[in-house]
């Protein structure tokens, strides 16, 4: 398994980046692997990050239709945030897996 | 993954109006927006019922003719159950319905979805006229209506590739 830093921290990742151990997380984190995907987190992607968090933790598949669903932000605003593929994105800086769903 | 020759923009066409052929544009399609990928469609001949806006949302399944179709529990459908009144109507209902638990959207959420994150909805103009339908009975998602010349020209570029479904 391989292993990266961010934040002063060694944390676990797949062979994508993808965390394996999404308890390893932390908000720092996350704001060093967004500056790897050039983007800068505000309040309104911590937001959505939170969301997408608390949905892994209950068990719940992510689809961009949930994102919809969220309240929290509509779909477009979720593809000017993580510019180019948001669903892939926001999971690898929000600290959970990949989504496996096909929407 | 860095691959030597992504996908940067794939053009689908839809010339076929059940539920199933539809939906295949439409789950491409959306797919290719959530990689980032420039996505166009391109609705044509009976097809066109995706994005006519009093027809998107009622979508049927072929049951007669349709030797894959199978009853609860696994059995073939013979061909001739499929006359039955209502038997079509039951049987979209039954797909929209498992469709729905897997939250695959109705056709006109998919492209509210597909359109918010960039991709683009086009008519086919020949098959507009041919079926005598108006811009007006276009949903709002269509940005415009095209003849086979300008399909090909949206259609170009580097790592583009057509799809027909």
């Amino acid at each position: 398994m391989a292993q990266k830093t961010y934040a002063g921290k060694t944390v676990d990742v797949n062979e994508e980046g993808y965390f394996t151990n999404p308890s390893q997380w932390t908000k720092e984190i996350a704001a060093e692997i967004a500056k790897e995907e050039g983007i800068v987190l505000t309040d309104q992607h911590y937001a959505i990050i939170e969301f997408l968090r608390n949905r892994h933790n209950s068990g719940e598949a992510l689809s961009i239709r949930s994102i919809n669903h969220s309240g929290v932000i509509d779909v477009k605003t979720f593809y000017q945030l993580f510019p180019g593929a948001p669903l892939k994105k926001a999971t690898k800086i929000a600290g959970i897996p990949k989504p496996a769903s096909c929407i | 993954m860095e691959q030597k020759y992504p996908i940067k923009k794939v053009n689908i066409i839809c010339a076929k109006g059940a539920i199933e052929d539809v939906y295949a544009t439409l789950l491409m399609g959306n797919g290719a927006v959530m990689e980032g990928i420039e996505t166009n469609l391109f609705f044509t001949f009976f097809g066109l019922d995706a994005i006519i806006k009093s027809r998107m949302d009622k979508l049927h399944t072929a049951v007669v003719g349709n030797p894959a179709l199978r009853l609860p529990g696994g059995l073939r459908m013979p061909t001739l159950l499929g006359i039955i009144p209502g038997m079509e109507s039951f049987t979209s209902w039954m797909m929209k319905g498992g469709m729905a638990k897997l939250d695959i959207p109705p056709v006109s959420e998919f492209l509210d979805l597909i359109t918010a994150g960039g991709g683009k909805v086009y008519a086919c103009k020949l098959a507009m006229d041919m079926f005598k339908f108006k811009k007006e009975d276009l949903c709002e998602h269509v940005s415009g209506i095209l003849t086979v010349g300008e399909f090909y020209e949206h259609a170009g570029g580097e790592g583009s590739h057509i799809i027909f479904t």
